[in-house]
Formats: structure tokens, C-alpha cells, sequence
């Protein structure tokens, strides 16, 4: 993969990924939030918000993707996303319920919110792993 | 025959050319396609949710993994023997296989033992809590504990990649110690 | 042979070529692509048995009351659905062993790191 030309001269390349990552991480909470009628979840949101991130590591430099998602906040967000979805649990058990059992959360629409809250949990655990993984890749390739 | 068993021969095609294939660079693209294309196929066999995530996780992510493996390995496999002991072990298990699944049901077969069981019980319970998509319920509700230990899997395994490759780098040669150089183009 | 068990014929056959991969080749960034073909042909055999002739992806229409509808299996693609997450984990974690692997021993094929091993030894 030898480059004769650094990513960033590039201009067509540049544009392009300006102007699609909003739209990725749009679209990846659409499928987030949407998930509950239409096909998607917090699994799929994760994976197309790293693509996100990973297409704007790849266009703009490591060092750039780095100042806008530090490598730190990935690694609390890995364990915060498991704590919400293992927390719901609790919270259930705390209100007199079995473990994510979420009929106790709410008298009528319960299942729909935890259901949301899992699926948040997943959503960022996921993002945060898979971007993650991709820094990782890339900075042991600069050593 | 559906169009699903044409594009199955053209999976099966795509996997062989992955395996015949010395240049690592092709393969990966190759692979890339070939998880795009089976994405194709789970719309078509009615998994939406599973086609969405193929198409992100294997036509993305996966691909970007394994090229950032290359940039720090070799673009190029070397040409090893050919071995005969492996193609006859792996003809005698799929035929083993094939002889064994004689007995399972046809494809779409609306009888089969599998959509009789509790598939239709998740459906009515969906329906009954008013969240259309059954995939979500039974994945966030039905099977809540089985997600948490998936959603688990994931972050342990981003533990360990964080641990394996988060660390200083260690060579063993000292001709090696040059190598950086030439590698850090690569990502910048 | 008859023909419509064409599904699971196209499954073995991709799991066979994957199993070949790993096990023939000495390269190991191509046996991690082998272990994820294996594993497309797994997650394959799943969701064709889940399919449902004349069915439709398990999304309840809003106008829909019981069963009128037929949908096809949707545990397959739960199943199948948290799989393909936990494949790209392990698979990340696997191509993070051959990096190390890579540095330690300066080559990522596996006769190469076996010949390196025995000569350490003796």
C-alpha cells in the first residue's frame, strides 16, 4: 500500500468523506432509534457509527480522528455501553422485578423503554469497541 | 431452483478464488465482495437485520481490520506445496455432511419442525407489546440475557485486541528495528 | 442427491472451502479469512432453514392483526444477527495475535514459525 500521494491532497477524497460522514452517523442513529419498527438495532447503529469514524480516520489522519474521538473515550464508553445494559438489569431488580425483566419499568409501555435502554447500551458498547479496534490497527502501523 | 442456489454457485466461486489467490491485497477485496454479495442473499431469504449487519460488519469493518493486518504483515503469500491430505479431508466431511442433512427439511418449507415451536408464540408476543420488528423483541426481551453476555463477548474482546496491540511494540531482530520507517507512511 | 436440499449443499460447500483454507494454507491472515468463511457458511445454513416459502421478513405491518400474515423464522436471525458481532470481535482479536505473532518472529506463516521454534529448542 505504497502512496505516492499523501490522503489529505486529496481533494475529491476529502470532499467526498466530509460530506458523507454526517449523513453515516445520521443514518446510524436513525437505525438506533428505529430499530423497534424497522429493521436495525444497537448492534448495526455501532457498526455504521465506527464506519463513520473509521472512513474519517482514513481520509484525515489518525492524529485528526484522534482530537475528535479520543482513544480514552472509547475506553470508558466500551464499559459504560456493557454497565447501562447490565444497570437496566439491575434497575429492574431494584424496582421488584427479576433481572431485565421490563414490565416492571413502566405499567404500560415498559418493554418499549427497556428495550430502548438495551439496545443504547449495545449501541455504544459496540461503537466504541470497533473504533477502538481500527485505532488500534492504525497506530501500531505507525511505530 | 430460486435465484438463491445461482448466487450461492457465485459464493462458492468467490470462496475458491479467495483460497487460490497469493496476492493477500485481491483476497481481502475479494472477501469484502463476497460478504456484500452473501449480504445480498440474506434479503433475499427474508433476514433483513442479519443482511444489515453483514453488509456493515464484513463488507466494513472486517475489510479494515484485515488490511491494516497487511500493512503490518505481508501484501504477499509465498507459494507453499501443494497438499493433497487437506482437499481429501475436507470432500469426505462435506460429503459426510451432505449424506446427513438428506433428511432435513426442503427449502421454505412452511412444516418444518423449526417454525412450529416457539417462532409463532414470539410473533403474537411482539405483536402484543406493540413493537413490530420481532427481531429486536426477541433479541433485547425474549433473549435479553443471552444479548448481555454477546454484548459482554464484544467488550472483552476489545479488552484483549487493547491489551495485545495497545502496549510498545517489541522486535526481535535487529535488522527489524528498520522496518518502522518504512511502515509509518502507511497510515499517515 | 436430489437437488432441493440445494440450500444445504451450497452451505457445506462454502464451509468445506473454508475449512480447506484454514487448514491448507500456511499464511495466517488467510486462515482468519478462511474461519470467516467457515462462518458465513454456518450462519447461512441458519437462516435458509429459517426461511418460510411465500413469508416476509418478521416486521409486523401496522395495519396487521394476528396471524393473516406469514413471516418467515425470525430466531435464525436473532441468532445470527449477535453472531456476526461477536465473529468481527474475535476475528480482531485473532489478526491482533498475528500482528504480535508478525514482530516477534518476523514472518506471519505458520511452517516458517515452526521451523524458528525448533530451532530454538535444538
Amino acid at each position: 500500500m505504497k502512496q505516492h500521494m499523501r490522503m489529505q491532497d486529496k481533494i475529491i477524497l476529502r470532499l467526498g468523506a466530509k460530506f458523507l460522514v454526517p449523513f453515516i452517523l445520521l443514518f446510524a442513529f436513525y437505525v438506533q432509534f428505529h430499530g423497534d419498527f424497522g429493521p436495525g438495532g444497537g448492534f448495526q447503529a455501532g457498526v455504521i457509527a465506527a464506519a463513520a469514524f473509521v472512513l474519517y480516520g482514513l481520509i484525515f489522519g489518525l492524529d485528526t480522528a484522534q482530537k475528535v474521538v479520543p482513544k480514552s473515550w472509547l475506553e470508558k464508553g466500551m464499559a459504560i455501553g456493557v454497565l447501562v445494559y447490565g444497570g437496566t438489569g439491575v434497575a429492574t431488580m431494584l424496582l421488584g422485578g427479576n433481572f431485565l425483566e421490563y414490565d416492571v419499568l413502566h405499567h404500560h409501555n415498559g418493554q418499549h423503554y427497556g428495550i430502548i435502554a438495551v439496545e443504547a447500551g449495545v449501541g455504544i458498547a459496540v461503537t466504541c469497541t470497533m473504533t477502538l479496534l481500527y485505532y488500534l490497527f492504525a497506530e501500531r502501523g505507525r511505530r | 431452483m430460486p435465484i438463491e442456489a445461482l448466487l450461492f454457485v457465485l459464493l462458492v466461486v468467490l470462496a475458491l478464488a479467495i483460497a487460490h489467490m497469493r496476492d493477500l491485497f485481491a483476497a481481502a477485496m475479494l472477501f469484502s465482495i463476497f460478504s456484500l454479495l452473501s449480504a445480498g442473499m440474506f434479503t433475499l431469504m427474508d433476514a433483513v437485520d442479519v443482511a444489515f449487519t453483514e453488509a456493515a460488519v464484513g463488507a466494513g469493518i472486517s475489510t479494515v481490520l484485515i488490511l491494516g493486518t497487511l500493512a503490518l504483515t505481508s501484501n504477499e503469500e509465498r507459494n507453499g506445496p501443494f497438499r493433497l491430505t487437506p482437499l481429501l479431508v475436507c470432500l469426505g466431511l462435506g460429503a459426510t455432511l451432505i449424506y446427513g442433512t438428506r433428511d432435513l427439511p426442503v427449502y421454505g418449507d412452511p412444516g418444518a419442525v423449526v417454525h412450529h415451536h416457539v417462532a409463532p408464540e414470539y410473533i403474537e408476543g411482539s405483536h402484543n407489546i406493540h413493537i413490530p420488528n420481532v427481531v429486536t423483541t426477541v433479541l433485547a426481551s425474549y433473549r435479553g440475557y443471552d444479548t448481555f453476555g454477546e454484548t459482554t463477548v464484544v467488550f472483552t474482546a476489545g479488552l484483549g485486541v487493547l491489551l495485545l496491540l495497545g502496549g510498545a511494540a517489541r522486535r526481535r531482530d535487529p535488522e527489524e528495528e528498520a522496518a518502522p520507517q518504512a511502515t509509518s507512511e502507511v497510515t499517515s | 442427491m436430489s437437488l432441493d436440499q440445494w440450500h444445504h449443499i451450497g452451505s457445506i460447500a462454502l464451509l468445506c472451502t473454508g475449512l480447506y483454507i484454514v487448514i491448507s494454507r500456511d499464511n495466517l491472515v488467510k486462515k482468519m479469512m478462511g474461519l470467516n468463511i467457515f462462518q458465513v457458511a454456518v450462519i447461512f445454513f441458519y437462516v435458509t432453514m429459517g426461511k418460510v416459502t411465500g413469508g416476509t421478513a418478521p416486521i409486523i405491518p401496522a395495519d396487521a392483526h394476528g396471524h393473516e400474515v406469514l413471516y418467515s423464522n425470525p430466531i435464525p436471525h436473532v441468532l445470527m444477527l449477535t453472531a456476526i458481532v461477536v465473529g468481527v470481535a474475535t476475528t480482531a482479536l485473532g489478526l491482533s495475535l498475528i500482528v504480535r505473532i508478525q514482530e516477534a518472529y518476523g514472518t506471519a506463516e505458520e511452517d516458517e514459525i515452526v521451523r524458528l521454534d525448533l530451532e530454538e529448542i535444538g
